[in-house]
């Protein structure tokens, strides 16, 4: 048998770290986002007109310096509630996913490592979870227990779950067979150290993707249930809530539905926008094979 | 066997399939000495891997073992979970195949090599990283502080086979297990990776079985070679007597298919024509019978038994050995 003698000069130079561009449409979406953010957080400190003031001799007064966005069907200032109505809306957008990728992301991973009885339970009482009908269970809940922002995140986090469930096992189930989980098992690795720090770390890639996805759901979600009065109690302001009193007045102030419609359009174009490339910024497995 | 670091007793490995049973590892006897290295050698499907996790208590969850494992005077087979748990990675490790996948993508090298060495060793933090710092520069890895903090996908192939080994090194253990270390990476890297195995073996005198599909490897760099055939170990002897004179027609063919470098270009490569026999269907005869030319008489009714030839460190499963001066 010959061999070759190989003495290859191992002095290579040092790793060099290398960077990406983003793009201008990226910015975009960040700063947009972090206005949307800013004037939610500090809405009390802004100098607004109150967002449940009426004014019954200023219905739908058009755009002026008084008021920059005009007044709505009673008189309140169309920019106050705007604003307020983002707090509502991020409030909502952000914790019920959540509660969705907590909880579902936790059982999917446990469901997909073990397998077995447990992951048969799981996935059954997501399906019945499922089967349920979504609208009929926010009437219900909003029918029995009341409304309010807390329970509108309640229903909306436990909607979720299901699907953050699915992300998860699916995730864990072709990453359990790959060989660095054998290999960590080879070195003796508990099922703690190889559910948190093995699986978990590849889990959580698709599952933030999937987050910022909910995120952008949420919104729409919590629009339409307010729209439909399921939402946030009156007099509070929500986005979908401003959409379906605009509603009444489409044909002589079609403003009062459009403005919150593409604050809504843009901030979910946001956070899709922002989701798509942190998976791609974060995943590297691009251009690991 | 005894004063044997390793021995497999009587192995015999099941894996439930649609198709029946198959039997993976069937009745298989090894051992390994400390510091001393094994070579297991047979084509893909021969059950060389489910005999290396079936050391390591690691095969699929359906599959059913018999036989026994002995480690370090314990019987691997009826230790409980958590003792299993704590000599994996301390005395027993292993290196993969592919150090694509072997590896976690998302976590950096230092972290995988810490959390690794903090799980088995009571060391704190510098310390642990001060160990791995040393790892990688034992394993020849340049500027092993920056590659600390890479993760995987930044390294070479060869680079994170490298790592994968000093991951396997980290906590000194007694045996080593390497999986067809170097069959995912450039010709001109395993001769590289297949030297430093064998330089770090010397040095913390660990025992070390190496897997793998070719001959060539396991000639000079073991002390013994078992060349495993349909779950079977067909011939064992000690690397020097094997290659000297081997007596089982498969081992022939297996070194006859071996690309060497003293024939004249486009020779057709002998290849040992045939597929190996069905696992799930298990022949009554020799299993190479098939595919062996020598094949003749009770081959095809009676299965042939692994007893030594002249010496008895030597021994092989065949009724018609190759004759003595006849072999490679």
């Amino acid at each position: 048998m010959a061999t070759l003698e190989l003495s290859l000069d191992e002095t290579e130079a040092a790793p060099v770290q290398r960077r990406r561009r983003l793009g201008t449409l990226f910015w975009c979406a960040i700063g947009w986002t972090v206005l949307v953010f800013a004037v939610a957080i500090f809405a009390d400190l802004l100098p607004l007109p109150s967002p449940t003031d009426m004014d019954m001799l200023e219905r739908r007064a058009p755009i002026s310096a008084e008021h920059w966005l005009g007044t709505d069907g009673l008189g309140r200032d169309e920019l106050a509630r705007l604003i307020y109505g983002a707090r509502i809306s991020l409030i909502v957008g952000l914790c019920a996913p959540m509660i969705g990728v907590t909880i579902g992301g936790a059982l999917g991973i446990l469901a997909g490592y073990f397998r077995g009885r447990f992951e048969s339970f799981v996935v059954g009482s997501m399906d019945v979870l499922l089967a349920f009908p979504p609208l009929i269970l926010a009437l219900a809940v909003t029918a029995y227990l009341g409304q309010s922002i807390f329970n509108l995140t309640c229903i909306l986090g436990v909607l979720g779950i299901p699907a953050f469930m699915r992300v998860a096992r699916a995730a864990t189930l072709t990453l359990a067979r790959r060989e660095f989980v054998i290999a960590a098992q080879a070195l003796g690795a508990t099922h703690a150290h190889i559910l948190l720090r093995e699986l978990l770390p590849n889990v959580l890639l698709p599952l933030i993707a999937f987050f910022l996805l909910g995120v952008a759901v949420t919104i729409v979600v919590e629009g339409s249930l307010s729209f439909l009065g399921l939402g946030v109690p009156p007099p509070i302001s929500s986005w979908g809530s401003m959409i379906g009193e605009g509603r009444e007045s489409l044909d002589v102030a079609p403003r009062l539905a459009f403005i919150p419609a593409i604050a809504m359009f843009l901030t979910v174009l946001s956070f899709n926008l922002i989701g798509d490339t942190m998976r791609a910024l974060t995943d590297p497995r691009q251009g690991a094979l | 066997m005894s004063g044997a670091l390793l021995s497999v007793e009587d192995a015999v490995v099941d894996l439930p399939t649609p198709r029946g049973n198959l039997r993976a590892v069937d009745h298989v006897d090894l051992a390994v000495g400390a510091g001393k290295t094994l070579g297991i050698v047979g084509e893909s499907g021969c059950g060389k891997t489910m005999l290396s996790r079936a050391v390591l208590q690691l095969l699929p969850k359906k599959a059913r073992l018999s036989g026994r494992v002995m480690f370090d005077g314990q019987d691997l087979t009826t230790l409980s979970a958590e003792k299993l748990r704590k000599l994996r990675g301390r005395s027993l490790a292993v290196v993969f195949q592919d150090p694509m996948t072997s590896l976690n993508p998302v976590l950096t090298i230092g972290t995988q090599l810490i959390e690794t060495i903090q799980e088995h060793l009571e060391l704190d933090l510098a310390q642990a990283r001060q160990r791995s710092t040393e790892l990688l520069a034992a394993v020849g890895i340049p500027a092993p502080e920056q590659r600390l903090a890479q993760y995987p996908h930044q390294l070479s192939g060869g680079m994170r086979q490298r790592v994968a080994i000093a991951v396997a090194l980290s906590c000194e253990p007694q045996l080593l297990i390497a999986d067809e270390p170097t069959t995912a990476l450039d010709v001109t890297i395993q001769a590289q990776i297949l030297d430093l195995l064998a330089r770090e073996q010397q040095r913390r005198h660990m025992a070390m079985i190496i897997i793998t599909h070719d001959l060539g490897v396991v000639a000079g760099r073991t002390d013994e070679v078992a060349v495993m055939y349909a779950g079977r170990v067909v011939e064992r002897a000690p690397t020097p007597a094997l290659f000297k004179q081997m007596r089982m027609p498969y081992t022939e063919a297996l070194l006859a298919a071996l690309p060497k470098l003293d024939v004249p270009p486009h020779t057709p490569l002998p290849a040992i024509s045939g597929r190996p026999p069905d696992p799930t269907r298990p022949l009554k005869g020799c299993s190479f019978s098939p595919r062996c030319r020598y094949s003749a008489g009770r081959c095809s009714t009676e299965k042939p038994r692994l007893s030594p030839a002249e010496t008895l460190e030597h021994l092989y499963a065949c009724f018609h050995p190759l004759a003595a001066g006849s072999g490679a």
